[in-house]
């Protein structure tokens, strides 16, 4: 085990990454606003993971989670990019991007 | 399997479509503008079939430090997704926006990548290669959604499909990191030992499982994670639907069952039940939501979640027998799903679509051809005898039957009566109703592919002796 993780334990990385999905998960559910807000928690949520990866392939000196990590970032950026271009154009069409606005269709 | 073997010829058909679509997107780019969508449609149908041969001449065994693996599993699932791929682009290339323009020559191309992606999933021997397949795939998918840019329900659609999609996506990753925390490996391979080894697996590593199920079920819109497939299935475009409701529902199935039978099958009892409960719930949220739709796009969004609990139960039935069933239902369900979809497709009058079941009045009178092909889907979709639908519903019923899931059975045989209603609705309303404005006469790809399509479900019978042998070796490829 790496000393930097040995020295506190495992616990509290996981904590940490718990508390990070928790928080973005409700900031998906309770926002009522605005949609930024949710890529804000998107983001949140893919670092939660990475916290976790990072902190496991320390924990096991397994190098696989760190490499997943490289390629969990490059994702989120695609991610955040599409996010983005998606909501540019539904503030065209739309002139709103408040959450409570995303109800043309219904069922 | 060392780290050294790189042995590269195992994804050829991958590289070669990633190649093409590459080459595919630089001469849509070089094109007028306006005009690169013919020539990147053709260029993309010809891609897919060139790799559609390619699947079956490249080499089974694993590569890139195992990371990838290529089996008769993963060429059951690939042609099936390439062939998914392929019928969405032919029905784009007939598809007009309001403005009466094609839709933008990034489509065919798009669809390329998810395809790819769907591919990469089918061939995942890591839970590296599962995450990045499937974020090529959705990702392709979130900008095909939104793609019709001036079309405010099609911006809708790909918000939602993102917002909800992303949120599904952290979660599996989630799983995945808890997964390789607790088991320690990312590898199949691995995580099939550690799991045995464990005996009563830790519970991080349940509650990992829990997480990449939940993933896997959002992509699949099973209940309880369905609730965008309705809006998307409507909002987006058709051809963008009809390639929705296919490959990377392939792609999801073909994950589902790799890592529920290769890792986590030593400890099927602890995931069945998990199955089981989300098989009912789409099969009978499936049946009951779609009776007050009136829009044909919604009704075969509940339609596609209700086959999708189908197609689970030769999941929960976790058996040879149960794989080699699910596989059958979605070549079944890919026949005449797409052929449904070519049907929406062709739906148009006077040059603007209109998607409203009562659009479909008197077609019976008005376009007998067509109206035939679509009762034909809607009886296979029934699992009326001897049609596509029917073997695949009697093949997943069968391998449920033999596990001992008898409950399972009894209420997959009841939502099928019930779901019977809203789409023997559809073919009363073609034949029986009076006759509504003539629809615009369909274009040829979409009588290539709707009367194709036709065939395929009405010969199903014929065809199904090698299409089990196929399905069956996949399936012993599976179990190892």
């Amino acid at each position: 085990m790496n000393p930097a993780i040995a020295s506190v334990g495992l616990g509290p990385y996981l904590f940490v990454s718990a508390a990070l999905l928790v928080l973005g998960v409700f900031g998906i559910f309770l926002n009522r606003k605005n949609i930024i807000v949710l890529l804000m928690s998107m983001e949140l949520i893919l670092l939660s993971a990475n916290l976790n990866l990072v902190a496991f392939s320390s924990a096991h000196g397994d190098l696989s989670g760190q490499v997943m990590v490289l390629f969990v970032l490059t994702i989120a950026a695609a991610e955040a990019a599409i996010g983005l271009a998606i909501v540019t154009v539904y503030f065209r069409n739309r002139g709103s991007i408040q959450v409570e606005d995303v109800t043309m269709m219904k069922g | 399997m060392s780290v050294t073997v790189f042995n590269w010829a195992v994804a050829l058909p991958e590289i070669v479509l990633a190649v093409s679509g590459i080459i595919i997107l630089v001469a849509g780019v070089l094109c007028k503008k306006g005009e690169g969508f013919f020539l990147a449609a053709i260029l993309s149908l010809a891609a897919f079939v060139l790799c559609g041969f390619l699947v079956v001449l490249a080499p089974s065994g694993a590569g890139y430090a195992a990371t990838f693996v290529n089996d008769g599993f993963a060429r059951f699932m690939k042609e099936l997704i390439l062939a998914g791929g392929f019928v969405a682009v032919a029905l784009s290339v007939s598809y007009r926006t309001p403005e009466r323009q094609s839709l933008p020559f990034e489509t065919p191309v798009l669809m390329l990548f998810s395809t790819l992606g769907a591919m990469l999933m089918a061939s995942s021997a890591n839970l590296m290669t599962l995450f990045v397949g499937l974020e090529l795939s959705s990702l392709s998918i979130y900008i095909l959604c939104a793609v019709e840019r001036d079309n405010v329900l099609s911006s809708e659609a790909g918000m939602k499909y993102f917002i909800l999609g992303s949120l599904a996506s952290g979660l599996l990753l989630y799983g995945i990191s808890l997964v390789y925390g607790y088991a320690g490996t990312m590898e199949y391979g691995g995580l099939v030992e550690a799991v045995r080894a464990s005996g009563l697996p830790p519970m991080g590593l349940v509650v990992g499982i829990v997480f990449v199920v939940v993933g896997l079920c959002f992509k699949l819109s099973a209940v309880p994670f369905h609730m965008w497939t309705p809006d998307v299935y409507q909002g987006a475009p058709t051809p963008v639907t009809a390639y929705m409701a296919g490959a990377p529902k392939f792609a999801a199935f073909a994950l589902f069952l790799r890592v529920m039978a290769g890792p986590f099958g030593s400890v099927a009892p602890r995931w069945q039940i998990l199955i089981e409960a989300v098989s009912v719930l789409s099969m009978v949220y499936g049946a009951f939501a779609a009776i007050p739709q009136t829009n044909i796009k919604r009704l075969m969004a509940y339609s596609s979640i209700g086959h999708m609990g189908y197609a689970m139960m030769g999941l929960a039935a976790a058996s040879t027998a149960g794989t080699q069933a699910t596989l059958i239902y979605l070549a079944a369900y890919f026949v005449m799903n797409a052929g449904v979809f070519a049907g929406i497709t062709a739906m148009r009058r006077n040059g603007r679509e209109v998607n409203s079941i009562a659009d479909l009045a008197g077609l019976g009178r008005t376009d007998p051809g067509m109206a035939l092909a679509l009762a034909i889907f809607m009886f296979s979709m029934v699992g009326a005898p001897p049609l596509a639908g029917f073997f695949g519903k009697f093949m997943v019923f069968a391998a449920a039957w033999q596990s001992g899931l008898y409950a399972l059975v009894s209420i997959g045989a009841l939502s099928s009566i019930v779901g019977a209603y809203y789409y023997l609705r559809v073919v009363k309303v073609m034949y029986f109703d009076a006759p509504a404005p003539t629809l615009d006469r369909p274009a040829p790809s979409l009588l290539f592919v709707s009367g194709g399509m036709g065939v395929a479900t009405v010969v199903f019978a014929i065809v199904l002796g090698p299409l089990m042998s196929v399905a069956h070796q996949a399936a012993l490829a599976l179990a190892g």
